[in-house]
């Protein structure tokens, strides 16, 4: 289990075997990537990330920990840079571990719909002309995240 | 009863300030109470709470509803919806 915010890039590969490396209880691995993304234009001179120190770290615990509740994990991580990062850039890293599959494919999901909605982060993109804007939240995202809020949904119905 | 103001993204930029000390005056009890007296405080702060409804709060570094309490708060922190991920 742990998060992790830095402004240095990840390896997804080093990061699973430091996760996982050795394990014999584990049968299955997901790993969630995000990349900075400018197929529209609106990143295409990168973004900076803006953080809650503190509240971050402690809200992502918060996350990890309800995603160990609901589901049999039997280790998780979350990795999220911060500062100014480019078009192609990796941005946040979500792994899960469990002895089966369909655990870990849905703390992932999880992990990724709740950190999307809690964990305090903004962007401001920037476009090829250097104008600068704060990214807005998406509905899309909230009604992800309440996907969840069933008290019957996770390691029952799993 | 002195607390530490916190202030992010497009909210700390039309604050102009990432945060600040203030003294909280008699009958500021809420998260809603706050950005009232704030609002007050000068055209910058009216400027940034404009869109009052948007604007998230966390108190002691935790999510927090507008009708939250704030007695012995040590951080209030007002941001927009977050975007991370």
């Amino acid at each position: 289990m742990g998060v992790r915010v830095q402004r240095e890039d990840f390896d997804v590969g080093a990061e699973v075997r430091r996760l996982v490396g050795g394990r014999t209880d584990i049968g299955a691995v997901v790993t969630f990537s995000g990349i900075v993304r400018s197929d529209d234009g609106t990143a295409a001179g990168g973004m900076v990330l803006e953080h809650y120190p503190g509240m971050t770290e402690a809200e992502l615990e918060r996350v990890e920990a309800e995603a160990a509740r609901r589901w049999p994990l039997q280790a998780s991580l979350v990795v999220h840079r911060v500062g100014a990062l480019a078009p192609g850039d990796n941005i946040v890293l979500v792994v899960t571990a469990s002895a089966h599959r369909e655990a870990a494919f849905a703390a992932a999901e999880f992990l990724m719909d709740y950190l999307k909605t809690r964990a305090p982060f903004w962007k401001k993109e920037r476009d090829a002309a250097g104008r600068e804007r704060w990214v807005e939240a998406r509905d899309s995202d909230d009604l992800a995240a309440e996907r969840w809020t069933s008290p019957l949904r996770g390691a029952r119905e799993a | 009863m002195a607390v530490r103001i916190l202030y992010f993204a497009w909210v700390r930029e039309k604050t102009g300030k990432p945060e600040e000390i203030v003294d909280l005056p008699p009958g500021v009890g809420t998260v809603q109470e706050l950005v009232a007296w704030l609002k007050g405080r000068g055209p910058e702060y009216a400027e940034a709470f404009a869109r009052g409804d948007v604007i998230r709060a966390a108190v002691d570094k935790v999510h927090v509803k507008p009708t939250a309490g704030i007695a012995g708060a040590r951080e209030i922190a007002f941001f927009p919806p977050v975007t991370g991920g």
